[in-house]
């Protein structure tokens, strides 16, 4: 009822609203690296100078040159068209798994957090299963049962066994959330469940949904990419995890050939962190203290004032004009 | 105070003595709850474990006789047999052979291992693994815990820039670390060995020269799961600290002059570690699984690579195994987090009341 008399102006602000966890510089660097890596996945073909499985038996294990700029593995295939190439399995399970998981999450977890009695603790006990058994070996028996197993189906098992985490903060953010008078209004207004959870509650739940979002990419990432280093998904699909397989089955890290195992890592490492800026990001715009104590912290010591002994200072201080 | 009032406050005691008594009491209904949790989770991990060799394509036997063609086809259905494979019982009815096996501790042979039954192949990796895996992750805990204190103390000092740090690293593979380490400190510098948990031609035993081996070998892999789980550890901490450090009771402290060392660990860090404790359980499962692949990495001979191994050779007996000690590691780990929290904070404990 109330968003029909919204004009055009308040909606806009309300969806920036939404947004404005995104909007500060952590979160607008991590956004920035996704974006690039992003685009890479999608414009592989045309940014990589090579097939990433066309073999040349004359250039084998080159280092980088000005033909192979990342060198070239055991079989002469270029190591730069393998990262370019691979970067698509690791942005498509990313986002895939992150999907999954956070659908199974914001539904159990708002459920969850909305009812109570029984129900919310069952949904909740469901959710704590999920999260203590180990996901790793699970994905490594189930994964090892399939010869060619596609990316859809890694990151299905993936996001299935990855949303307790999601649904557990929901939880905790929905039960908060379900008392307070906006949402008791609604209800003695007879608005009903789902106009509840979505337009009064779910808004409020965004940035929660966003970190939790973000984790899950983390741990698809690295799921993905450790599976793929160890074997148990096919080494046809590349992604930096199936790189570094090869790498390490040739012997790479041992005779110590740089080019070939340093790049896929550091793909990993540069997405890791371009998600761990995000939640930073994320984090400082729940959490406002977790800016601002640092800043004060650091307001206080131009003053001449010692954060960690605020109060202690204060007395010194008379005790020496008593003194005078 | 009349003499009535006081025998009365000594025979029925304060409100403080009242609190005491509450204390000893034990909390049965949160027990009931989370021994009933732990129950399930049990349940499901296992039932998981049931059905997931099941729908595998081709089973142990069939790879068994791909690499030992001398065995007749009689062999081969009384092989099926002894694992349990035999077709004929419903899937019912493995499933409560299945259970009745567990409980007798039975958890059949293992293929790859000639034939020996999997507790006594688990029962020779687990301690390899319960030693590198638990040191590192109590190391991570107590190292994460402690230094994001101690950040979160010193808000806005240059210890600010151990956090980006320390979420670096743990947004990086367990494996990478692992490689990483092992092209620098072994093959680079030539420090540390590379892999295995002692020396070839080592005789394991009780003295000095084969532990010293032993922690030679074991300083790698441990280094590497310590640095790669820091910085969630470290990053909670802070966090909490930050909130922690601005109620109102560390001012009162502080004004009241306590010194400040108290004011740090006793009041901001004991309210800043619970929640900790609680992802410390959450996340343990997520720990673990990095981990088996640092075995993996440094042929460390422990559960984890012994389930990689085990996988790859469909030796599902001594992969439902594998899998099942490390689930009961994992509920293990939680019951002592929980213990702990209900020993440091109260309020879990007076939830009857």
């Amino acid at each position: 009822m109330s968003t029909t008399y919204l004009t055009v102006r308040q909606r806009a602000s309300k969806l920036g609203s939404a947004f404005a966890m995104f909007r500060n510089a952590k979160s607008i660097a991590g956004l920035a690296i996704l974006m690039a890596f992003v685009l890479v996945a999608i414009f592989a073909e045309q940014l990589a100078p090579f097939s990433p499985t066309q073999i040349n038996p004359r250039a084998r294990l080159q280092p980088p040159s000005a033909e192979h700029w990342l060198g070239t593995t055991h079989l002469g295939e270029d190591v730069l068209s393998q990262v370019i190439y691979g970067t698509r399995g690791v942005v498509i399970v990313g986002a895939l798994t992150a999907l999954i998981a956070m659908t199974i999450a914001i539904v159990v977890g708002v459920l969850a957090g909305y009812l109570s009695g029984w129900r919310s603790e069952a949904l909740s006990a469901l959710a704590n299963v999920f999260l203590v058994i180990p996901g790793i070996p699970i994905l490594i028996i189930i994964a090892s049962q399939f010869t060619n197993p596609p990316l859809w189906l890694i990151a299905a098992v993936l996001g299935l066994l990855g949303w307790g985490w999601g649904a557990r903060v929901l939880r905790a953010q929905t039960m908060s959330l379900r008392n307070r008078d906006f949402v008791q209004a609604a209800k003695l207004n007879g608005e009903r469940l789902h106009r509840i959870i979505g337009v009064e509650m779910l808004p409020n739940l965004m940035a929660i949904i966003a970190s939790s979002f973000v984790g899950s990419v983390t741990a698809a990432i690295l799921g993905l990419t450790t599976l793929s280093y160890i074997g148990v998904i096919p080494v046809n699909a590349y992604n930096w995890g199936t790189i570094l397989n090869w790498a390490s089955a040739q012997g790479a890290f041992v005779q110590n050939q740089w080019w070939w195992y340093l790049p896929p890592g550091l793909c990993i490492a540069a997405i890791g962190v371009a998600l761990a800026l995000l939640n930073f990001g994320i984090d400082e715009y729940v959490n406002p203290r977790l800016r601002s104590a640092g800043e004060r912290a650091r307001a206080m010591k131009k003053k001449g004032l010692d954060v960690t002994n605020a109060v202690t200072v204060v007395r010194a201080h008379q005790t020496s004009t008593e003194n005078q | 105070m009349t003499t009535t009032d006081v025998t009365e406050v000594v025979t029925q005691g304060t409100t403080a003595t009242q609190a005491a008594k509450a204390r000893a009491k034990v909390p049965w209904r949160f027990l009931g709850q989370r021994a009933a949790f732990y129950l399930f989770t049990l349940w499901a991990a296992l039932t998981i474990n049931f059905f997931v060799p099941r729908m595998m394509k081709g089973d142990a036997v069939d790879n068994y006789l791909a690499r030992n063609r001398e065995i007749s086809p009689e062999a081969a259905d009384a092989l099926r047999a002894l694992l349990g494979l035999d077709s004929d019982k419903s899937m019912w009815e493995q499933y409560v052979d299945y259970f009745g096996m567990l409980l007798r501790g039975d958890l059949g042979v293992s293929i790859t291992h000639g034939l020996q039954p999997v507790s006594g192949v688990i029962a020779t990796a687990l301690p390899w693994t319960v030693g590198l895996i638990g040191l590192a992750t109590l190391a991570a805990v107590v190292i994460g815990t402690v230094g994001g204190a101690f950040v979160g103390w010193k808000r806005g000092s240059r210890l600010d820039v151990l956090i980006p740090i320390t979420t670096f690293l743990s947004t990086v593979p367990y494996f990478w670390i692992g490689l990483m380490a092992i092209s620098v400190f072994s093959v680079g510098l030539g420090w540390l060995p590379i892999g295995k948990a002692y020396g070839v031609g080592q005789e394991p035993g009780f003295n000095l020269e084969f532990i010293l081996n032993v922690i030679e070998h074991g300083t790698l892999p441990l280094a590497t799961i310590v640095i790669a789980s820091l910085g969630g550890w470290m990053l909670g901490m802070r966090n909490m600290m930050l909130t922690v450090l601005d109620e109102d009771y560390i001012t009162v402290a502080q004004a009241k002059g306590m010194p400040n060392r108290r004011v740090l660990w006793r009041y901001a860090a004991r309210n800043a570690v619970l929640p900790q404790i609680q992802s410390f359980a959450l996340s343990i499962g997520f720990i673990v699984g990095g981990a088996i692949i640092v075995e993996q990495v440094f042929s460390y001979p422990g559960v984890g690579k012994m389930l990689l191994d085990a996988t790859n050779a469909k030796d599902y007996a001594l992969m439902q195994g594998g899998f099942l000690v490390i689930v009961l590691a994992v509920l293990v780990a939680n019951i002592v987090a929980d213990l702990v929290y209900a020993v440091l904070d109260p309020r879990t404990r007076q939830s009857e009341a």
